[in-house]
């Protein structure tokens, strides 16, 4: 087996540079690369495009990135309660494409699904459709339009995961499938970081949901503050 | 009249014994709390959930499991998670039967707006394209008119649209309509207490009102 352990978030981030597009895993706040942001954040690039579901909260996720400035475009579905996300994008200095969120999701998963564009009905007779081919297909016996959308071929793809092996191979918990799934298939070059690293042989095959062919790089993540973003609960009995 | 919590009640009765239902935020998430135990429903949600069971007890939430409004949540006996794109993926394939969302406008042809006011701070479309785009059977929940007191429902939105020719049924705290494929919102029944004058006066768009009109049974 391959390894691809990484020690320290220098070397798992080699290569990351100034200008590059980036996907990043995670929904909301939950199953976020949070070390693998803070190795960004510490590497001080910028001119970042980031492809991300969301857009962190102001002192967490990538609004860490944010308040630096080192991020130029957001490519996102929904870009929720941040002051300072608000304030860049408003002033210009943050450029923002907002796309459907399984729009999103799909256009990540097909770059490692080997393919270039997808059709999707999402977005037909609206703004999202403007500039874009439409082509009309007879699918579950209906007849509708479709809009092409291209696969999303990163630089990097981070994301993280709760365990994984040295050879790659990552499981999820929990709803943290999420973004990272996908984005981990898309990056040129992946990295993962898990909260647990184990040696090969240690994970159940049958068990694995990304394949270690997809990541390039594998770290254990330091530390884990995996902040809640809207906490709802009942009253205890 | 109908209050939030009455619109979700009612709502509920549209939910039937064997369905994959996926709830927006807002008064649909409410609709959960009046499905009958004997009507055996899978709540979707989007982030990549099927199963969706009650908000944790305190002191019990877990990061890694929330729902697509990011609440903290729990899973149920036979749920399961997936990613993202498998979840969306079951969505335009038409695995899930009915989908509730709220709106700032519908058309009397079935067109929704609901994510986006010229002028003001957009957050995003999430997954409300990617939904209406794709369910069957999508019912909207709304207030019937603004604060100003004008009509949501009407001829054509003023909005920028999130999908086109989609919503199928309307719930408001007035009144129960259906949105023909032909166009026009058929009056099916009124809220307690309301007339069906109340409801012409609140309704912007085509409005097809035939025979006597029922009072909700709520």
């Amino acid at each position: 087996m391959i390894n691809k352990k990484v020690n320290s978030l220098d070397e798992a981030l080699q290569g990351v540079e100034s200008g590059m597009t980036l996907a990043v895993g995670g929904f909301g706040l939950s199953g976020i690369p949070e070390n693998l942001i803070q190795g960004l954040v510490d590497k001080k690039i910028n001119n970042l495009t980031c492809i991300s579901n969301n857009a962190g909260v102001d002192d967490f996720g990538l609004g860490l990135l944010l308040q630096g400035r080192q991020i130029k475009k957001m490519i996102s579905s929904y870009v929720g309660e941040n002051a300072e996300f608000e304030r860049q994008m408003l002033s210009g200095e943050l450029e923002v494409e907002l796309i459907p969120q399984g729009t999103l999701a799909t256009r990540l998963m097909a770059a490692g699904y080997g393919m270039p564009a997808i059709f999707t009905p999402a977005g037909v007779g609206t703004e999202v459709a403007e500039g874009k081919e439409i082509r009309k297909f007879t699918f579950h016996g209906i007849e509708k339009e479709y809009l092409l959308e291209y696969a999303f071929e990163p630089d990097f793809a981070i994301v993280k995961a709760w365990k994984g092996d040295t050879a790659g191979n990552l499981v999820y918990r929990g709803a943290t499938a999420n973004f990272n799934h996908p984005a981990a298939m898309c990056g040129k070059i992946t990295i993962a970081e898990v909260e647990e690293l184990v040696e090969i042989g240690e994970l159940d095959p049958n068990q694995i949901h990304t394949p270690g062919v997809y990541i390039n790089r594998i770290i254990q993540g330091k530390k884990y503050e995996k902040r809640i973003e809207n906490k709802t609960v009942q009253p205890k009995p | 009249m109908l209050d939030k919590n009455g619109i979700a009640k009612r709502i509920a009765k549209e939910v039937k014994d064997g369905y994959y239902v996926n709830l927006g935020i807002g008064i649909p998430t409410l609709v959960a709390n009046y499905i009958p135990e004997n009507v055996n429903v899978v709540l979707q949600s989007e982030n990549g959930l099927l199963g969706m069971g009650p908000f944790p007890i305190d002191g019990e939430e877990d990061p890694d499991f929330i729902n697509a409004g990011k609440q903290t949540i729990t899973t149920l006996p036979g749920s399961v998670f997936f990613d993202s794109a498998m979840s969306f993926g079951m969505i335009r394939a038409r695995k899930i039967n009915l989908t509730i969302l709220g709106a700032m406008e519908v058309s009397e042809n079935g067109d929704i707006a609901n994510w986006k006011i010229p002028g003001k701070m957009v957050k995003g479309m999430g997954g409300a394209m990617d939904l209406v785009a794709s369910a069957d059977n999508i019912i909207v929940a709304m207030q019937h008119v603004n604060k100003a007191g004008e009509s949501k429902l009407l001829q054509n939105c003023s909005l920028p649209l999130t999908g086109i020719k989609c919503v199928k049924k309307v719930v408001t705290e007035l009144a129960v309509l259906e949105i023909l494929p032909e166009g026009g919102f058929k009056l099916l029944e009124r809220a307690p207490g309301v007339s069906v004058e109340d409801i012409k006066n609140a309704t912007e768009g085509k409005l097809i009102i035939e025979g006597e009109i029922p009072e909700m049974d709520i």
